[in-house]
């Protein structure tokens, strides 16, 4: 394989990687606290909604970002009042999210834009451009272009990594979260609020979808587009669970989702000796099959923290 | 769910669902206003495009009918004790069942004798679909609402994958089969009317709706008329006092969820047998996750189910009239509400029944 070619798959794989990895840290946080997150694409598309809105309107990346991210908590203390303060179905809010989000980006995009749902395009300045456009001329196109070719937010998500890790399990913040998605009952009789503990998972969750949006917008496309998450959240998900609902695991799934989908494009109408045709599709829908068969425990086994999806009543 | 609220049970069974439904009527109101429609004329649109005129009530029970299947899946699984979020997957290797065997046997066999194999192959393409997830939740412990999800988008991959490299007929840039014959096509209302001597306005309503509506009466019978039910029931009640009454909740995880998967295929039938007549992309277009909601709403009963289809039906329909006469507006809105519902009715379903409570407890002291 020649140098040109591994430096493009490399900058697609954490091109794709990047949304996914945002969101699958935000996901883990809030399923570690014991909140399942069905609704991570919802949150997602609404930030990037928010991230096109505000960049078009008001032409700040500054702007852009927080809206993005105002956005996605609105979101998730959504959920929050639903099944934290309310004890309603976790499954249920996050699909409910989902449709809200669905349908509430196109309505508000159609009424303000009026551009089908679209967002008018974010203008340069505004947008988010690679840190060292200079690196690919320098370094070649593996280091320059493949690995060091790409905006802020992508090395923010790569260090968000050892930094959620440090925050779950060298922090005293970390430990009570944890403790709290495994038996809640005992934060509880250790005079720690289990809402208080699950709000903040889920201020952090959507701080990180929200990033996950604006990075839709403001370095991926030019523009927000109706739908554009494009099942992202529920891939992101999955790469939660197939990396074990710890950072560094669901990192090397992250990274393992965004390889098979620049492989994917890669291998469109490519004839192989053995193979013959690539089976592409196949290709797209490994993700999936391969966290059906972890999550099955046919190969290694991932266990979901045990109060997951159970509220919790406090004793009076 | 909260037995901190003692309501009366008329109150519990059309009170709250109601005022519930009021509620995301109000919050969908509300984003009308926001962006400068007016709430009561895009309701007036809504309501005049989805029971104003003869053909309007067709398109509105058109799409109730695919709303009862998937409304129907969603509860059996409900009682189970499951969540079967899978209603999209099923649906498409349903429509996919039945769309295969039109096209196989299409010149070969009649309508009287092909119509209902393609329904079986429809139930049965669902059924095997839903019995994977639910085989692995019995007996490999994995959560059946990350199977069911990961297994909708492998059912769109391999629909894609089959249209694109296998179905389509040579030299058609579309993804897109072949038409089906015309014995593969099950008869819409108004061409049966009209065999009868009964004039009606074309629309894509068709017989499947009967069909639903056996759907739903067969789906009460099983549940609360037979033995079969009741275990499926008592194991979604409490499953540690099923196994002790000798129930294998396995066995009715995996019996529910492909009576569930089977009811979601039948969406084949509407879609592909009845108004589309060939395999296409996205003829399911969220019919599986919309009978999340109407099963929320329907609170699990195949009566309330076939009612809250008619309304997310009429929501529709009315949504595309209103989309069209009314500039500036999106059928998406319909999506939102439909949100709106399932976070009112479902999520939050009893955050307000404390408050009706205290209400209702203080109208009969003072008369």
């Amino acid at each position: 394989m020649d140098e040109v070619l591994l430096g493009t798959v490399l900058a697609s794989t954490l091109r794709v990687a990047t949304p996914l990895l945002l969101c699958a840290l935000a996901g883990l946080l809030s399923e570690r606290s014991g909140v399942i997150d069905i609704g991570l694409e919802g949150k997602m598309l609404f930030a990037a909604f928010a991230a096109g809105a505000a960049g078009a309107a008001l032409a700040s990346t500054a702007a852009a970002l927080a809206l993005a991210c105002a956005a996605a908590v609105l979101l998730s203390w959504l959920h929050g009042l639903a099944c934290v303060s309310h004890r309603g179905d976790q499954v249920v809010s996050g699909v409910a999210i989902n449709l809200i989000a669905a349908g509430l980006t196109v309505v508000l995009g159609m009424a303000w834009f009026a551009q089908g749902g679209q967002t008018p395009p974010v203008g340069d300045a505004v947008r988010l451009q690679p840190l060292w456009p200079e690196a690919g001329a320098v370094l070649g196109p593996v280091l320059g272009e493949g690995l060091l070719g790409h905006g802020v937010l992508v090395y923010l998500a790569l260090a968000l990594v050892p930094a959620v890790w440090w925050l779950l399990y060298r922090t005293r913040f970390g430990l009570r979260l944890r403790a709290v998605g495994e038996k809640a009952q005992m934060v509880d009789a250790a005079g720690v609020s289990v809402p208080r503990l699950r709000y903040a998972a889920l201020t952090l969750n959507g701080l990180l979808c929200g990033l996950a949006g604006s990075y839709l917008v403001l370095a991926q496309n030019a523009s927000f587009v109706p739908h554009m998450t494009a099942g992202r959240g529920f891939m992101a998900l999955a790469a939660m669970i197939f990396g074990k609902w710890h950072p560094v695991g669901a990192f090397w799934a992250c990274l393992l989702f965004g390889f098979l989908d620049a492989l994917a494009i890669r291998l469109q109408g490519v004839r192989l000796p053995a193979i013959g045709e690539v089976p592409v599709p196949a290709i797209q829908a490994l993700p999936y099959v391969l966290t059906v068969v972890l999550l099955a425990g046919f190969f290694g086994r991932s266990h979901a923290p045990a109060e997951l999806g159970k509220a919790y009543v406090k004793e009076r | 769910m909260n037995a901190a609220a003692p309501l009366p049970r008329w109150a519990e069974l059309w009170l709250l669902p109601l005022l519930n439904l009021g509620i995301a009527l109000a919050a969908a109101g509300v984003v009308v206003a926001l962006v400068g429609q007016d709430p009561a004329q895009v309701l007036a649109v809504l309501l005049h495009g989805a029971f104003g005129t003869p053909r309007g009530i067709g398109y509105t029970l058109y799409y109730a009918t695919s709303f009862v299947f998937t409304g129907l899946a969603v509860a059996v699984a409900f009682h189970a004790g499951l969540f079967n979020i899978g209603g999209e997957g099923q649906a498409i290797l349903g429509g996919l069942g039945t769309g295969l065997v039109g096209l196989w046997l299409g010149s070969m066999l009649p309508a009287w004798a092909l119509l209902p194999l393609m329904a079986l192959a429809g139930a049965t393409f669902g059924l095997a679909w839903a019995a994977v997830p639910a085989w692995l939740q019995a007996h490999r412990g994995s959560h059946v609402v990350i199977t069911t999800i990961m297994f909708n988008f492998i059912a769109s991959t391999l629909l894609v994958w089959l249209l694109v490299d296998h179905l389509k007929p040579a030299g058609s840039m579309a993804p897109e089969s072949a038409a089906l014959a015309a014995s593969a096509h099950l008869p819409t209302l108004h061409q049966a009317l009209g065999r009868l001597g009964i004039e009606w306005p074309a629309s894509p309503l068709n017989l499947s709706a009967l069909l639903a509506l056996a759907a739903a009466a067969a789906v009460y019978l099983l549940l609360w008329r037979t033995r079969a039910g009741y275990r499926l029931r008592s194991v979604g009640a409490s499953p540690g006092a099923a196994l002790y009454a000798g129930i294998d909740p396995k066995r009715q995880v995996l019996l529910a969820m492909m009576i569930s998967g089977a009811l979601a295929g039948l969406v084949g039938m509407n879609e592909i047998a009845g108004v589309q007549h060939k395999l296409l992309l996205e003829y399911v277009g969220g019919a599986g996750f919309t009978g999340i909601a109407v099963a929320l709403m329907g609170r699990n009963h195949p009566f309330g189910i076939v009612l809250a289809a008619v309304l997310f039906g009429a929501l529709f329909q009315g949504g595309a009239e209103v989309a069209f006469e009314v500039g500036g507006f999106s059928r998406d809105m319909v999506v939102m509400l439909q949100g709106f519902i399932v976070l009112f009715s479902g999520a939050m379903a009893y955050v307000a029944a404390p408050l009706l409570a205290r209400v209702l407890r203080r109208e009969p002291a003072r008369g």
